[in-house]
């Protein structure tokens, strides 16, 4: 009983002691040799604004509480408030590296709920979208990692790539970072020949640009001295911890959920999910390289079977009508009335509704009750959330120079780890 | 403002005052606040394409101790306010604030329980950046509204004109979207 | 694996543990006593047939309903039968205590955290029951339906310019 009380105040001092100047603490203990650092929210290599409290002996981690909530921005009381069209722009914010992806996974998850199917034009835009959003998340991995442990080149190469891809997303959709590209019912606007030849384009070139970034890394000593059997994460640790994507097959399991649970039309597709066995930060590092590669397929077999036809479904009571028709008939103008004020006409019930995110498994947890436009249970399960918090396992043992590269090799973002 | 104003007011000391607002504007280096989506687009000003080191802010400093203008980039939620603070004020001075994107200016799309609905709540902004996220192109439109408001003198939220400002029909602070 | 033999094992190793349950857009989801919670997660995972190992997600939920007011959720994936389960339980609002999965299922903890600091339902027998998000001081459950969006002023301090 006294122990835990007494840790209990050791613990709120020492919180306190580095919170603000004024306080210090000590405790009487000659032989103690631990130390507490503050990795805090403001820190170069921390990917956004995660606190880390790892405790100390000497050099090596003994133990770390990662503390969220620094960007915690309310989105589930939000979505509460908000019609199921109006919260498509704040997926976008949620994993603010690969928007496209998030829209996806929302607009599927509400599809779902509401039992309706986009055209397969859309389909297939939305595929090709994903993955190129999944290509872009792993550059910035990339960029992140090799800045992290000192190759500064490889993140100048993959921003100049990245901004290729920004050029695509913005023909294709208008915006070149927060798209809200999706929309109930299938895409806000088809495709056009010119941003078809563009992605095209940046397909072909793009394998050989990932190559040049290989060669300065694959096989670099430095490199691999940083990263190899550092922050290793075990089978068995993986799957008890729920940790998802990348993390979870770099350590020996073969789960993709495009293949477990297929969404979208992804069975209809040619492509491996690569794995690994390592669990170290080189694994990871082999195992988003690969999944690039493997996205390049995914686009390029999409880009060859893309059907013609519509990208919005016809549901007059759910899915958004055409301006064209909203502006000269008169049943289409009362649904864009109805659907922009009273929302969407879900049923009574709730799903749970997961995609394959570059970084994990999101999912949407939506309860909706009848003829209500606002969901009354919104849940993100945001991967980031969850393999943040697998840190504590991985960071067991390692040094502290290690932590840096082992939080780059996880690659989280706070967007969606806060909500 | 800073050593030269310990000299007092001559001809002298206003060429003085000019030559080394010059220095200042053109080497001013941020630090990089970046706290959620706006991050991503101040990494590519300061990236190949859009380079914001040919303004002169060669390094993104991420230690306060050596750096002129914060770049407050993301939403602030009342847990990070004081963590920003905190950076803002070790910052030695002279030292200036870029509010950038929506959030940082009026909270943004987030109208909820845990985000600050403006940062200039409690810290006093230089120039404010329209745009969610805001174009690199604009962020360096603001960074030369910046320069010119530093080769003038005028720092620190003290400065004649800002949003709203009903006196002067100048919007010099406020960059174009 | 489908959901038809998922209920009837259920059906026959639960007994009077399964309460409800219900099939919506292909989804099975039961409802389970909250005092059962405990026991009905470990066999849902140490069965062989069922083997239920991956917690996708653990939330709470505010009905608003003079009883059983708050609802908790666990979305259950096996990996190896490529098969989802949906697990609800509900507490009162006087006495919102729940058992904890974190021995079950390590990922819990964090979910547990998440939704004690929304809703304030305690999890007995967790490690380390703090809030998530919110400052360690904050009074109020967020997610509560009766907490306005806006929040309540003067709640969260602000440093001053």
């Amino acid at each position: 009983m006294d122990t835990k009380v007494e840790e209990i105040t050791h613990r709120s001092r020492i919180l306190q002691a580095l919170e603000d100047q004024d306080t210090s603490a000590s405790f009487l203990d000659p032989l103690e040799s631990e130390m507490i650092l503050n990795m805090g929210p403001q820190h170069p290599a921390t990917h956004g604004v995660l606190r880390l409290l790892v405790k100390l002996d000497g050099e090596t981690v003994i133990g770390c509480v990662p503390e969220l909530g620094y960007l915690h921005r309310g989105y589930e009381k939000l979505a509460e408030s908000c019609t199921y069209h109006e919260f498509i722009p704040h997926t976008d914010r949620l994993d603010y590296i690969s928007p496209l992806s998030n829209n996806t996974a929302y607009t599927l998850a509400v599809e779902k709920l509401l039992g309706i199917e986009a055209p397969p034009r859309a389909q297939f835009i939305r595929t090709i979208i994903s993955e190129l959003a999944r290509i872009s998340s792993h550059l910035l991995f990339l960029g992140s990692l090799a800045m992290d442990v000192g190759a500064l080149t490889a993140w100048m190469w993959s921003f100049r790539e990245r901004e290729k891809l920004y050029d695509v997303f913005e023909n294709l959709v208008g915006a070149r970072f927060t798209t809200s590209y999706t929309r109930i019912g299938g895409v806000v606007q088809d495709m056009t020949p010119t941003a078809e030849s563009m992605v095209r384009e940046f397909i072909e070139a793009f394998p050989e640009k990932l190559e040049e970034c290989e060669k300065l890394l694959n096989r670099n000593r430095i490199f691999i001295g940083r990263c190899d059997g550092v922050g290793v994460l075990t089978r068995e640790q993986a799957i008890d911890l729920g940790v998802t994507g990348p993390t979870l097959r770099a350590s020996g399991v073969h789960h993709d959920l495009r293949r477990a649970l297929p969404y979208l039309i992804y069975d209809q597709f040619d492509f491996d999910v690569p794995m690994f066995e390592g669990g170290d930060s080189l694994a990871r590092y082999y195992q988003r390289m690969a999944e690039m590669k493997e996205s390049v397929k995914i686009v390029r077999q999409a880009l060859e079977k893309i059907p013609p036809g519509s990208v919005h479904a016809f549901k007059p009571h759910n899915v958004l009508p055409r301006k064209k028709q909203v502006y000269t008939r008169m049943e289409e103008l009362i649904h864009d009335f109805m659907l922009v004020n009273f929302g969407i006409d879900p049923p009574d019930g709730e799903i749970y509704f997961s995609i394959e995110a570059p970084k994990g498994e999101l999912g949407f947890y939506i309860m909706s009750k009848k003829g209500d436009g606002h969901p009354w249970r919104f849940k993100i399960r945001s991967p980031s959330f969850v393999n943040i918090h697998a840190l504590p396992t991985i960071l067991k043992g390692a040094m502290v120079s290690d932590v840096v590269a082992i939080i780059g090799s996880i690659d989280p973002v706070m967007g969606e780890a806060d909500k | 403002m800073g050593l030269e104003s310990a000299l007092g007011d001559s001809f002298l000391t206003t060429k003085v005052e000019d030559a080394i607002n010059w220095c200042r504007k053109n080497s001013l280096w941020p630090m990089p606040m970046g706290i959620s989506c706006c991050a991503i687009e101040m990494m590519a000003f300061a990236g190949p394409r859009f380079d914001a080191s040919r303004f002169g802010s060669e390094v993104l400093r991420f230690s306060p101790r050596q750096s002129d203008v914060m770049i407050v980039a993301g939403t602030t939620t009342f847990k990070m306010a004081k963590v920003v603070r905190k950076i803002y004020d070790q910052m030695p001075d002279p030292k200036w604030v870029i509010a950038m994107g929506a959030c940082t200016s009026s909270g943004g799309m987030y109208r909820t329980y845990s985000v600050v609905q403006g940062i200039d709540l409690f810290l006093p902004v230089d120039v404010y950046v329209a745009g969610c996220p805001p174009r690199p192109d604009n962020l360096l439109n603001a960074l030369m509204l910046l320069q010119r408001k530093v080769q003038k003198g005028e720092s620190r939220g003290n400065a004649p004109s800002y949003i709203g400002d009903f006196h002067s029909n100048k919007l010099e602070n406020v960059a174009a979207t | 694996m489908d959901n038809q033999t998922v209920l009837e094992r259920l059906k026959s190793r639960l007994g009077n543990a399964l309460l409800e349950s219900r099939e919506f857009r292909g989804e099975l989801t039961i409802v389970v006593p909250k005092d059962r919670i405990a026991d009905v997660c470990s066999f849902l995972k140490d069965d062989p047939e069922l083997a239920y190992d991956f917690l996708s997600d653990l939330c709470g939920i505010d009905m608003f309903t003079p009883e059983r007011r708050f609802g908790l959720i666990y979305n259950l994936l096996s990996l190896r039968n490529r098969h989802r389960l949906r697990i609800k339980t509900f507490v009162e609002e006087e006495d919102p205590k729940v058992q904890t999965v974190s021995g079950i299922w390590r990922t819990a903890n964090a979910h547990e955290r998440e939704t004690f600091d929304m809703f304030g339902i305690v999890f007995e027998g967790h490690p380390d029951l703090r809030r998530m998000y919110m400052p360690e001081d904050f009074e109020y459950y967020p997610l509560r339906k009766d907490f306005p969006l806006m929040g309540i002023s003067g709640s969260l301090p602000l440093p001053k310019k």
